[in-house]
């Protein structure tokens, strides 16, 4: 008997002849494939290309652009190896479907600086030994030059009101300037980068010499 | 009595940045997946949705029939391999020994594609009755002959059991550690390039001669056909040291298709098919005097492995090392589940042992009344306990009274649950660290220019250890000159056959091969006058003889680790506030890499004891919590002070740099350390891990 199954229940604890889809709980033909124009700057340069529309941005950098320092650690928005800046902003490109970034700016690790000439926050990290095997460093820095450009906005975190007798409640946060950037608050918004070689005591240290010296903002 | 130790080291023992340091900070290092050549053809593997059985039919040709796809390949039109390693046997059977095991891939021309078919392909199976939950009792379980690492399976001496009836004092606990996956940051990916008769593969490795020697006699070919490149390996802690199923299957499907193929796991298929640890059930009887002196050990342990492969970590290990007593035993059993296979994940043996027996020797403190550090002094044995040899060195009650005096451990109140600062209990713990000094025989070369520069070439692995960055440094102090004119290559199976980086072993037996050549090279130079000659001068050195001639001696790092933590009294939320290392490790060559490693281990330890848990799913045979949103590994927000010291340590019996690996030892004793200062802040003993809110509730 041929059967197919469309959950995990269903085939629960059964032995005998069962038929599956690899990974999917649906039977329907895909669509086909659908193009998409658009314009794009990656590091300072405007690029006209034509993506799939299921094509993520950490995909379209380091299969169509050739820039693989953006890195892929899970694909699903929870490592943080794949952070870049979209008009200063970081974001997790491996969530960001490039379709939606018609006209828009992105900053990748590369463009922050270069070997020779590495950006401040980049020659922090390696005083610091704020890496190991350097697979989250690219995504680590893009995220702290994000921190960095927060913090001068006067955006604050989750712990930046610790103090107040009810934090995360209903009060609207008051921007108010510039915040400092003390260990806490770079902890804290800096966990959605992971590091499995566990250099976030370097890390720390590298942000905080970058946010004293005022700094990698830009 | 090995060759003394470098005179005159220069550079060896200075902090110097990783020498690759700004190729990673700007992006610019390519790892595996980095790599795209002309004509790439992206790969999916297709695991099985059963845990055990029979597949019976591949839908092929309905999927050749979709947009792009360029090939799908099963068991039925597969082609063969010659081997008889059934992990490695990809596509070779119809059989499905574990959920997950990938029975099929299809390959398409863009990523998009290739996911969306491995997502549609339909696969028709034969399921059978499946077993995946370990049990201490598991009537299945057996003793193998030998345990990793060529360790026998049981030890024993004297009379433990009648001395554990006899004994004033007695601890006897069982205790757990779950399944914990490696999760290095960089998923394998492996890009697989077949042109004429040759395969160049580019895969994070740790063992690029070991890989290349596999892929060689997979496919019948010489090894010299074989070219694995892997210069910068994201992290594996074990998980990238055998060669695994994912490689041959890139391997297959590139020859097939006769195009290069990129095939990248995702996150959730690393749960499966590279490794993990396994869980562990253990047994520890200690029988000690009124004072602590103890008089009988036991350590038993019971492990899971796959059905395809017999893999039994080392848990007991530790015990036949850390302390005196006339009696004592240790044991191994490992279950044959329908479960992927077990391997090497940071420290195996050392780091779920060493929560046990550590755990144990806390609640032996307690019971006789004795303080933790003061109990391991007392302890500590003459020679090594059951073999007997001397120890090349062993400084472990020296690490325990510098992290005393460091951690501010004098005065401690013994009492569990006393201490409060606001609604957060307050305790402090201690453990002690140990992980084998080991060396293998390698192979390296050196080469002079004319103009000062010199090449070291060896086909070593550098995945975030900063092996290339110490490396160069040996080789600077070996050729009397500045680390800045020479230059490593590693991470190549083209270069001179090294051994694997693993088991804490790769600086020790690549830094001695480096040495040889470079000595042998300075002395021909100089036999030649000081001049190097225009076409360059060359030296291999090959170290079998020296490691083999290697005098016997117990060679351990040790180590001693305190925590202090804060257990929130009304939630149980636990954070480790404070964790302080001190480790005897030889001769430390770079302490900046060498403070990351030590901390790295220690994040990883902390990682362990709180968080770290992969959940076995009984009905469905997988791990449920496959991805980083599910298995939690340490964020930034869970690290806060995390410190590691070293002793000097001066041991002639080890190799010309006088170093012990450091790349393990940094995770074994943590957890151990962390579960004690719990029960030293709240009065409740967590002995399976991890240290989760609902166990600190009641
Ligand atoms: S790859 Fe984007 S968050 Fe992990
Ligand atoms: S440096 Fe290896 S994961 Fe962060």
């Amino acid at each position: 008997m041929r059967e197919s199954w469309d959950s995990r229940e269903r085939i629960a604890g059964r032995a005998g002849r069962v038929t599956g889809q690899a990974n999917t709980s649906g039977d329907a033909a895909a669509p086909p494939p659908v193009g998409a124009d658009l314009r794009i700057s990656v590091n300072g340069a405007w690029h006209a290309l034509t993506v799939d529309t299921r094509e993520s941005l950490l995909d379209t950098l380091r299969d169509r652009l050739g820039l693989t320092g953006a890195k892929k650690g899970c694909d699903h928005g929870q490592c943080g190896a794949c952070t870049v800046l979209i008009d200063g902003r970081r974001v997790l490109s491996c969530l960001t479907l490039t379709v939606s970034l018609d006209d828009e700016s992105v900053t990748t690790v590369e463009g922050l600086g270069l070997p020779g000439a590495p950006h401040p926050l980049q020659r922090a990290f390696v005083e610091h030994d704020a890496l190991q095997c350097g697979f989250c460093t690219p995504g680590q820095i893009c995220s702290a030059v994000g921190v960095l450009a927060e913090a001068a906005e006067g955006r604050p975190s989750l712990v930046t009101h610790r103090d107040r007798a009810h934090p995360g409640g209903s009060a609207e946060p008051v921007i108010t300037g510039a915040l400092p950037l003390d260990e806490e608050e770079i902890r804290e918004r800096m966990s959605g980068n992971l590091c499995r070689c566990g250099a976030y005591p370097g890390i720390l240290a590298a942000i905080a010499e970058a946010a004293r010296a005022g700094e990698g903002a830009r | 009595m090995t060759a003394p130790v470098t005179a005159g080291r220069r550079y060896a023992g200075a902090a110097l940045d990783r020498v690759e340091g700004l190729d990673k900070v700007t992006g610019r290092a390519a790892y595996a997946a980095d790599h795209r050549p002309a004509d790439l053809v992206h790969a999916v593997a297709v695991p099985a949705t059963i845990a055990r059985g029979e597949v019976v039919q591949v839908d092929v040709d309905a999927m050749l029939k979709r947009p792009g796809v360029v090939a799908a390949i099963w068991h039925g039109n597969a082609p063969r391999l010659a081997t008889s390693d059934e992990e490695l046997a990809v596509l070779q059977s119809r059989r499905v020994a574990y959920r997950g095991q990938y029975v099929a891939v299809v390959v398409a021309e863009t990523p998009e594609d290739a996911r969306e078919a491995a997502r549609t392909l339909r696969i028709e199976y034969v399921a059978e009755e499946h077993d995946v939950i370990l049990r201490a009792d598991h009537p299945r379980a057996y003793r193998p002959e030998n345990v990793n690492a060529g360790h026998p399976s049981d030890t024993g001496q004297g009379d433990p059991d009648a001395a554990l009836a006899a004994a004033p004092v007695v601890v006897d606990e069982e205790y757990g550690t779950p399944a914990e996956h490696n999760n290095p940051m960089e998923p394998h990916a492996t890009i697989a390039d077949w042109h004429g008769d040759g395969l160049i593969v580019h895969e994070p490795s740790q063992n690029v001669s070991g890989l290349r020697a596999t892929l060689a006699s997979l496919f019948g070919m010489p090894p010299g056909h074989v070219h694995v490149v892997s210069p910068h390996v994201g992290g594996g802690f074990g998980s990238k040291a055998k060669t695994l199923p994912h490689t041959i299957l890139a391997a297959l499907t590139a020859k097939q298709v006769g195009r290069p193929v990129k095939l990248a796991l995702t996150r959730r298929q690393l749960f499966v098919a590279t490794g993990y640890r396994t869980p562990t059930v253990q047994r520890v009887r200690l029988g000690a005097e009124p004072d602590g002196r103890l008089i009988a050990i036991t350590h038993d342990a019971v492990m899971q492995s796959s059905t395809l492969s017999e893999f039994t970590e080392q848990t007991a290990v530790p015990s036949r090392v850390m302390y005196a007593a006339p009696h004592r035993r240790t044991t191994h059993r490992v279950v044959r589940l329908d479960v992927p296979t077990p391997s090497w994940m940071r420290a195996p043996g050392e780091c779920p042992g060493m929560f046990a027996l550590e755990s144990a020797m806390d609640e032996l403190a307690i019971a006789c009344g004795v303080d933790p550090v003061e109990l391991r002094v007392r302890n500590e044995p003459a020679a090594g306990p059951e073999s007997g040899l001397p120890f090349s060195s062993r400084n472990l009650v020296a690490c325990l009274r510098e992290g005393a005096r460091r951690f501010g451990w004098a005065g401690r109140d013994p009492r569990p649950g006393v201490r409060r600062r606001g609604r957060t209990l307050i305790g402090t713990g201690v453990a002690a660290s140990t992980f084998p000094a080991l060396r293998a025989p390698s192979s390296a070369t050196v080469r002079a220019e004319p103009g000062g520069r010199y090449t070291v070439r060896i086909a070593a692995a550098d995945i975030g250890t900063g092996a290339r960055t110490v490396l160069t440094q040996i080789a600077a102090d070996a050729l009397g000159t500045a680390p800045a004119a020479v230059t490593v290559e590693l991470g190549d199976s083209a270069l001179p056959p090294a051994p694997v980086a693993g088991g804490s072993m790769g600086t020790a037996s690549w830094g001695t091969a480096v040495v040889r050549a470079c000595e042998e090279l300075a002395a021909r130079l100089e036999a030649a006058g000081g001049t190097v000659p225009d076409g360059g001068l060359e030296v291999t050195a090959d170290t079998g003889r020296e490691v083999r001639a290697q005098e016997r001696y117990s060679r351990h790092a040790f180590g001693a680790q305190f925590a202090e933590v804060g257990v929130d009294a009304d939630t149980g939320e636990t954070r480790v506030l404070r964790l302080l290392g001190v480790f005897a490790a030889g001769r430390v060559l770079n302490p900046k890499t060498a403070r990351s490693q030590f901390i790295g281990g220690m994040t990883m330890g902390l990682s362990m004891a709180l968080l770290e848990e992969s959940i076995m799913d009984g009905r469905f045979g997988d791990f449920l919590n496959c991805d980083l949103a599910q298995y939690h590994i340490a964020a930034h927000a869970d690290v806060r002070d995390v410190q590691a010291y070293w002793l000097e340590e001066e041991d002639p019996h080890l190799n010309p740099m006088g170093s012990k690996g450091i790349g393990e030892i940094g995770i074994v004793g943590t957890a151990a350390a962390i579960a004690n200062a719990v029960h030293h802040a709240t009065g409740v003993r967590i002995r399976e891990l991890p240290i989760r809110l609902d166990k600190l509730v009641r």
